[in-house]
């Protein structure tokens, strides 16, 4: 038997792994990521002529049913036209038994290496408000995103917020489409993306009623691997978590009370304690920002009077000053 | 696989012990050779005598794979085991080999004059951990290459192997897809379409050896991984 040196067992593995795209329209590029369940590849689509990128799963698939899935979802997720949405374009397996599937090509930043140069606290949020949207967006499609955290979120040159990897997400319902089937409800095989060489990189894969996602963002519910019982709660408790990895790198002293208790609902253990959508959520946040009460705290009179300062500063201290002019100027007449 | 090697089926349960040692019994001796510091001849015997013990003492029924790897388990069992090595030298004489699984003891230990972690490297309960690991792997990658041999053989797709041996195995850089594609005197998009086939074959005997050993899916998942290497960062 021959023997195999350790650069050998480097080229099998390397080798093994580069996806045969023969009978496929796609001519692979290059290597971008490799994520918990598979690896993103730059590739060519040569009837468009488009670079796009091709995330192929790493175990080959071994039932037929899983690419009928696949292929159904991938149909569904394809009509999820909104800004910050980037959608699957195509879905297929390899020689091999691998699926793959196409998206479009994003260039720009992690949203957790993005907000590293974000300083101000309002900004972040502002980035947050436009996750939400996206998110809210596809949960009034019927579809769950089950595996939101910073790593599957990219901002773009000009500050646009595009929310990847819907390839695998969960289609409770098909709202927009005519084909609409009652085994679209069903979970799938599911896994997500981060990018090389960054921590996050523990997704587990799973099937039917089995964990799934990424610790830290992933709901409770679906760490028990309650996969047929999820909804959109189960995304907004990411989105909590989300909010909380991005307030951490801003906060000096201690979080404000009113985002503490955002965070806190959108994160509940239990989700009938959460927010009802992802809009509430944002929409808890957008009154945060307008130095209005939000839903999710109730305020003492100690911090009503400090948001009506904060929020109303300006006139305050205007009117402030008017008033110790007008006290000057009656003191300098009386004299 | 671990049910199958606790199959009440003769055959089966043959099949699957085999299908085991053959993938463990030379990471097990090199790890003998080294962890355990013993003589060729000695670790020899231990080898021997552990598979001996695994099948006497039913030591694969104990094994939880929700608990550890089977890896991991199997290299407790082999510290266990050396460190009572009288008993297992009288195992060995009591026993014998009952499984037919070549035991090319001398090829073992030419290749771990070749292993690149020096026995002082490997004190730490990690690094044997990953020392086991990787022979593991190569025991596994070595006979995944020679099912892909008799494959090319029986498919008569010599020259296919032997593009997959200079460019996969022997990483000769100086040789590139148009070198050898003059050499055989074929167009170079049939050297490419043979190293693809190659190394998808490669890949699919590999994944099929792993779930001949694994007891679960999830098991299955957790080893493909570790494998190959798809839970580097």
């Amino acid at each position: 038997m021959k023997f195999l040196s350790d650069k050998a067992l480097e080229r099998l593995r390397a080798g093994a792994d580069v996806p045969d795209l023969e009978g496929t329209r796609y001519r692979l590029l290059e290597r971008v990521a490799r994520g918990g369940m598979g690896v993103i590849y730059a590739a060519e689509d040569g009837k468009l002529e488009r670079r796009i990128a091709l995330k192929v799963l790493d175990l080959p698939c071994n039932s037929g049913e899983l690419a009928k899935r696949l292929t159904r979802e991938a149909r569904v997720l394809a009509r999820l036209e909104h800004p910050g949405i980037v959608p699957v374009h195509d879905v297929g397996m390899l020689a091999d038994g691998r699926v793959f599937y196409t998206m479009k090509f994003v260039e720009g930043q992690r949203l957790d290496k993005h907000v590293a140069a974000v300083d101000s606290l309002a900004d972040r949020l502002r980035l947050f408000l436009r996750i939400c949207d996206a998110v809210a967006f596809a949960h009034s499609r019927g579809v769950l995103h089950r595996d939101l955290k910073p790593a599957n979120i990219m901002v773009g040159p000009f500050g646009e917020v595009l929310v990847m990897d819907w390839g695998l997400a969960k289609i409770l319902r098909d709202a927009a489409g005519p084909n609409a089937t009652d085994e679209d409800g069903e979970a799938t095989v599911i896994g997500s993306v981060a990018r090389e060489g960054e921590p996050g990189d523990d997704t587990e894969v799973t099937r039917h009623g089995t964990v799934m996602g990424t610790p830290g963002y992933m709901s409770p519910e679906q760490a028990r691997g309650d996969v047929e019982h999820l909804d959109a709660r189960s995304d907004l408790y990411s989105l909590g978590a989300i909010l909380r990895s991005l307030l951490a790198g801003t906060m000096n002293s201690k979080m404000p009370r009113p985002l503490e208790a955002i965070c806190a609902k959108a994160t509940a253990e239990t989700p009938a304690l959460r927010y009802e959508s992802a809009m509430q959520l944002a929409q808890d946040v957008s009154r945060y920002l307008d130095g209005l009460p939000v839903t999710a705290h109730r305020e003492d009179l100690f911090e009503r009077s400090g948001r009506y300062y904060r929020r109303y500063q300006t006139a305050i201290l205007l009117i402030a000053a008017y008033l110790v002019m007008r006290v000057l100027i009656l003191v300098f007449m009386k004299r | 696989m671990l049910a199958a090697a606790q199959s009440h089926e003769p055959a089966e349960r043959k099949r699957a012990l085999e299908t085991l040692f053959a993938a463990y019994w030379k990471p097990v001796y090199k790890y003998v050779r080294l962890r355990w510091n013993r003589p060729p001849e000695d670790a020899q015997d231990l080898t021997q005598g552990f598979f001996m013990e695994l099948l006497e003492r039913d030591l694969l029924a104990r094994f939880d794979p929700g608990k550890s790897r089977l890896r991991t388990y199997l290299r407790v069992c082999v510290d266990s085991f050396a460190a009572n090595e009288e008993k297992a030298a009288r195992r060995q004489k009591r026993g014998g080999n009952a499984l037919h699984v070549a035991l090319d003891f001398e090829a073992a230990e030419g290749e771990l004059g070749a292993t690149v972690m020096h026995p002082a490297a490997i004190a730490s309960p990690e690094s044997l951990e990953e020392f086991f690991e990787k022979e593991w792997v190569r025991s596994l990658f070595s006979l995944t290459v020679e099912d892909l041999r008799k494959l090319c053989r029986e498919r008569e797709r010599e020259s296919t192997f032997h593009f997959f041996e200079m460019y996969d195995l022997e990483g000769d850089e100086k040789i590139s897809y148009a070198q050898l594609a003059k050499a055989y005197g074929i167009p170079v998009t049939d050297v490419t379409n043979a190293l693809a086939w190659a190394r998808r074959e490669f890949r699919r005997i590999a994944l099929e050896r792993l779930q001949e050993i694994c007891a679960s899916e999830e098991e299955f998942q957790r080893e493909a991984r570790a494998v190959f290497g798809w839970n580097a960062k």
